[in-house]
């Protein structure tokens, strides 16, 4: 109980943003209307991609300091949580898109920063299937991922404030300062966001687990 | 031997291998040569000035691409071994990228001399066109010698090259032509400071996170 109270808040956050998002009342927009109630779903997941990115980055840096596989498990499952959760945001993102801006696609540049960071992080799942010894594809892979994450940052935090965007907020600041956002959404966006990068990381752990145990059974056959 | 002095053999065994052998310079030259050709029998005539930039980026991509895959595919595991025992693997990263670069200037000027000869030169100012040419050259090589290092190490180097630089090459490439196209269309030079400001940066973030790291690549 004492280990898992995380995990109950997490559940507990992402039901009551499930439900609440959309049945609270939101503020009438022009263009948005109702689909503003997506906020609630689009944008905590890629808070959840970038916390399990970032956590992804931190376990490649242990595992070239430690050389333990433990460690590199750690990295490859939190970046493939890391890319569901960015799929997931590309999907919310897109269907969004269609309603609000008319293109599914509309050549947004934080639409195709977002795409080309995903695709980095599967190129550093083709790079590990691509190795064959274990030792070997954990420090080559740890490399690459240290290396790609930098540039990642820039993709996602700098291009886009440097041209025009149909997402709030750039050609400057991020949308999340106090004055942007209408007072009624923040109690369901901010539990939203943390619910959900508790449950991303919870899935991480599991998935952990899982490859721990798989490792422990191959070892002893 | 100090760091310097280590550099400055290496580039001079990397640049006396290249000038002995010469097929691999050769080979690029022509490459550069024959793709701007191919585009040129392809489009004929490039009018608007976007897709000229463009078209420019993506044969100064792949040809970089051919150019700086070979850095380290090309030396035997035995020969790493040997220069593992007498330098620190900073020294090799460091002349790795360094020759690289002089490879990349060169190979762009040609690139964006034949270009110019082929299609009609639509520059609104020249000099600073070359300017951003010379840092995409820079950038290219700075980025594509680790990724060819981290390469060389899987099987299938060449093809899992193209898969690992291509993402992590974008948002230079990105940043490269909006810069190229403001040069392009004769903007004033002071507009561009922003996208300078990010190449440089990016370029900095490159280059000390290669020489972090290429220790742990090197060790084998």
């Amino acid at each position: 109980m004492n280990k898992n109270w995380w995990k109950i808040l997490a559940t507990v956050l992402v039901l009551y943003s499930i439900i609440a998002g959309f049945l609270f009342h939101v503020p009438a927009k022009p263009i948005l209307n109702e689909t503003i109630r997506n906020i609630h779903f689009h944008v905590p997941m890629w808070f959840a991609m970038i916390v399990m990115l970032t956590v992804s980055f931190v376990y490649s840096i242990r595992y070239l300091n430690s050389s333990n596989e433990n460690d590199d498990l750690m990295a490859v499952e939190s970046a493939n949580v890391g890319i569901i959760f960015g799929i997931l945001g590309l999907v919310t993102g897109a269907v969004w898109a269609k309603y609000t801006w008319g293109e599914a696609w509309s050549n947004d540049p934080k639409q195709n920063s977002a795409a080309i960071a995903l695709l980095v992080y599967l190129a550093y799942l083709v790079l590990r299937n691509s190795l064959e010894e274990e030792q070997k594809r954990g420090r080559i892979s740890a490399v690459y991922n240290i290396f790609a994450f930098p540039i990642m940052v820039v993709l996602l935090f700098i291009l886009p404030r440097m041209t025009d965007s149909l997402h709030p907020g750039n050609g400057g600041n991020p949308g999340f300062n106090t004055k942007d956002m209408a007072p009624e959404l923040r109690p369901v966006f901010y539990p939203a966001v943390l619910g959900w990068i508790l449950i991303s990381t919870w899935i991480t752990t599991i998935r952990y687990r899982i490859r721990k145990v798989e490792n422990r059974q191959n070892f002893i056959n | 031997m100090d760091l310097l002095n280590q550099v400055k053999f290496l580039i001079r065994k990397e640049i006396m291998l290249e000038w002995r052998s010469k097929y691999a310079l050769n080979g690029i030259l022509l490459y550069v040569v024959s793709t701007v050709f191919v585009c040129y029998l392809a489009f004929r005539e490039i009018t608007s000035p976007p897709t000229w930039n463009a078209l420019f980026w993506i044969i100064m991509l792949f040809a970089s691409v051919n150019a700086i895959t070979k850095s380290f595919i090309q030396e035997s595991r035995g020969r790493q071994l040997y220069y593992y025992t007498i330098t620190s693997a900073q020294a090799i990263i460091i002349s790795k990228i360094i020759y690289n670069v002089f490879l990349m200037l060169l190979l762009s000027a040609i690139a964006l001399g034949f270009y110019t000869l082929v299609f009609k030169n639509l520059l609104g100012d020249p000099l600073f066109y070359f300017f951003a040419v010379l840092l995409g050259s820079v950038s290219f090589a700075s980025v594509f010698t680790m990724i060819s290092g981290i390469a060389s190490k899987a099987n299938n180097a060449g093809g899992l090259m193209a898969i690992l630089s291509f993402p992590v090459i974008i948002p230079l490439l990105v940043v490269l032509i909006k810069l190229s196209k403001n040069a392009m269309d004769g903007l004033d030079r002071s507009v561009s400071y922003d996208e300078i400001g990010v190449l440089i940066a990016i370029n900095i973030i490159v280059i000390t996170t290669s020489l972090l790291l290429f220790p742990y690549l090197w060790k084998d």
